[in-house]
């Protein structure tokens, strides 16, 4: 992140992630969207710089909380919300749902709702990478609640042991549901976790799209180079529940607190003006266009239809007409 | 024509299809430097190197979750399980995600992968390494589920398996790689959704699949010398399963019995027989019989083992059954 623009960007990605999730929200209790909904509102920074840290031919996975991540690298707000809605026109075709956002074109491959469960995908889309020689990387992201499942262990130490280009990518937001990390993990370190697989690794701020970006851009290259995966650990915090039926037991209005007084669109926003990378007026501008991109991406989710009835039956395997098998 | 063991059939199979395609890869344990634990791949790892035929940890999450991902972009992998107990470590991978993420993400990602594993028991393995749960795995839609008995099926239905665009749970059994049969010259390729008359006859119907197959071809030998001409259908297939010939030949004998090496209850004879009931319920002139294993984890003793066992001698008895004689 150098230029103006990079700044402006990053600015303008984390701000209309914020607005997408307000309006998932809103939209999840008018009852609009079912199932399942969890938000990324305070993690904006980490897919945002991840998503300016990697090349078009590098490849996305990451878990159940993908909006932000699926608006970061180039899927429009208007396709996440037309998912949600269950319609026709979602990049599931209404199919897949808050959980499972995916767009192979975008080499973004989901939206995986088991805890852990695409820690291996990464290292076989890694595996299928190093085979042909192409070049690209995987990122892989994934909460600190991941660290505990069998996968984690499984595919990190599959990753190292055949080299493989991911980029382990944990968002360590102090919780896995309700869980605070000193309660589920005997280290509290997630990188202690990458240690014990000699892998590098490293820690950065979360909330600071510059340190993400930064972070990401050399594990990135590290993983480029051949010299096999690198663990990122991120330090963020989700600023809402769990997901939208979070009792809030488990920590205190202080500590929220605390971690919103370090928002990083504010604090992005701040070092902008600081670095005089744009204006008031400019970001004004931004907020405004941001606001503008919401309200037609609801509309059009709203307006789209509903997948026919015969969808139910397509795609249960790839080539039979109807799956009724 | 030329007379085969299973495992060479396999092995031809695979071997033909990697000089042909350099997208197929193997990954599992042992099936490298050590040639397969079932010696299926032996020489693999010379001739097509360790990038193509790839040893990995005992990992098998890891196994089937890397397969997954590396089908997702692009190759098509066979992951070995060493037995299908061991599937039960990857089974939120093989139902949860091969099964799931073609459908899920409507048809925009497909899974040409097959995940080979022996089945069955028998062996005096032993509680743990001794099923056949192979109905299980058949539950899941968008899971193929094939289990070939000839040496001819087994390299035309991997072979067939190899081409097309959907996950596989390929079926070995582990009494049957030195089964010999005649395998045709040549490409010899077997639809993987289509089930097959084995002996023809008019009395009763015998429906089986993999290493049940030889026993009941037998039972039908002994019965044939009584007298009664047995039909045997061997389905190959449990998901799609191919009702037709069985229907087909149960018109005709109006008596059928179905014979799996697995547990009874919630198993093969069952779908089966449900299916029969309510496609050709006003042909049949008695219940249709089941022969399975005994409803208990197998023990060790060999004698114990074996009474638990289906065999020629329960399916003589079953046939009679239903004949009324």
């Amino acid at each position: 992140m150098k230029s103006k623009q990079d700044f402006l960007s990053g600015y303008r990605h984390m701000v209309a992630i914020r607005r997408l999730e307000e309006k998932s929200a809103e939209l999840y209790q008018q009852g609009k969207i079912g199932g399942f909904l969890h938000l990324y509102i305070g993690q904006e920074a980490v897919a945002v710089g991840m998503a300016a840290a990697i090349t078009k031919h590098d490849h996305v996975i990451t878990a159940y909380r993908d909006h932000g991540v699926a608006y970061s690298v180039g899927m429009p707000a208007k396709i996440i919300l037309a998912e949600m809605l269950g319609k026709a026109t979602g990049c599931s075709g209404g199919k897949g749902g808050s959980m499972h956002l995916v767009d192979p074109k975008l080499n973004f491959w989901g939206g995986h709702a088991i805890v852990g469960s695409h820690l291996p995908l990464a290292a076989g889309i890694a595996t299928s990478l190093q085979y042909q020689k192409l070049d690209g990387v995987v990122v892989c992201m994934f909460g600190d609640g991941a660290t505990n499942i069998g996968y984690f262990h499984e595919a990190l130490n599959l990753s190292k042991v055949w080299k493989l280009p991911v980029v382990w990518l944990c968002e360590n937001n102090s919780y896995g549901m309700g869980t605070a990390v000193d309660r589920a993990s005997a280290v509290h370190s997630m990188c202690q976790k990458a240690e014990g697989y000699g892998m590098a690794n490293a820690c950065v701020d979360g909330m600071d799209l510059e340190a993400v970006y930064g972070g990401v851009s050399n594990a990135a290259a590290h993983a480029r180079s051949g010299a096999g995966p690198f663990f990122l650990e991120v330090q963020t915090y989700r600023f809402r529940g769990h997901s939208m039926g979070d009792p809030e037991r488990y920590r205190t209005a202080e500590e929220i607190k605390h971690w919103q007084d370090g928002d990083p669109i504010t604090a992005l926003r701040k070092a902008i003006l600081a670095k005089q990378m744009g204006t008031e007026a400019e970001l004004d501008a931004l907020d405004r266009e941001v606001d503008v991109e919401i309200a037609a991406a609801e509309q059009y989710a709203e307006e789209s239809p509903e997948p026919a009835d015969a969808a139910l039956w397509q795609h249960v395997f790839s080539e039979s007409p109807n799956g009724r098998a | 024509m030329a007379t085969l063991t299973v495992r060479e059939a396999l092995s031809q199979a695979l071997w033909e299809e990697m000089e042909a395609n350099s997208k197929i890869i193997l990954l599992g344990e042992e099936i490298g430097v050590w040639g397969g634990t079932y010696a299926v791949t032996r020489g693999f790892h010379d001739h097509f190197g360790a990038e193509r035929v790839r040893d990995t940890p005992i990992s098998e999450s890891a196994i089937v979750g890397a397969a997954i991902g590396a089908a997702m972009t692009g190759l098509r992998p066979v992951a070995e399980l060493m037995t299908i107990n061991f599937a039960f470590s990857a089974f939120d991978m093989i139902v949860n995600q091969a099964a799931k993420l073609h459908y899920m993400f409507n048809g925009q990602v497909n899974l040409p992968l097959i995940i080979r594993t022996p089945s069955g028991g028998g062996r005096q393995l032993g509680a743990t390494h001794s099923q056949t749960p192979d109905a299980i795995f058949a539950h899941f839609p968008g899971l193929r589920v094939v289990a070939p008995a000839t040496p001819r099926d087994s390299k035309g239905m991997l072979k067939q398996a190899l081409r097309q665009n959907d996950p596989v749970l390929f079926i070995e059994n582990a009494t049957l790689y030195q089964q010999r049969g005649d395998v045709p010259d040549g490409d010899v390729t077997v639809p993987l959704d289509k089930s097959v008359l084995a002996r023809a006859g008019k009395d009763v119907t015998l429906v089986t699949y993999s290493k049940m197959y030889y026993a009941t071809m037998k039972a039908a030998e002994q019965l044939a010398a009584e007298g009664i001409q047995a039909e045997v259908i061997d389905l190959r297939c449990l998901r799609p399963l191919d009702m037709e010939p069985v229907v087909e030949s149960v018109k005709k004998t109006n008596r059928a019995v179905v014979v799996e090496e697995g547990w009874m209850s919630y198993g093969v004879g069952a779908e089966v027989s449900a299916r029969l009931q309510s496609e050709c319920f006003d042909f049949l002139d008695a219940p249709v019989k089941r022969v399975a294993q005994a409803e208990v984890p197998l023990p060790y003793n060999q004698r114990l083992e074996q009474m638990a066992l289906p065999d020629q001698e329960k399916i003589v008895r079953a046939a009679k059954e239903v004949l009324y004689v």
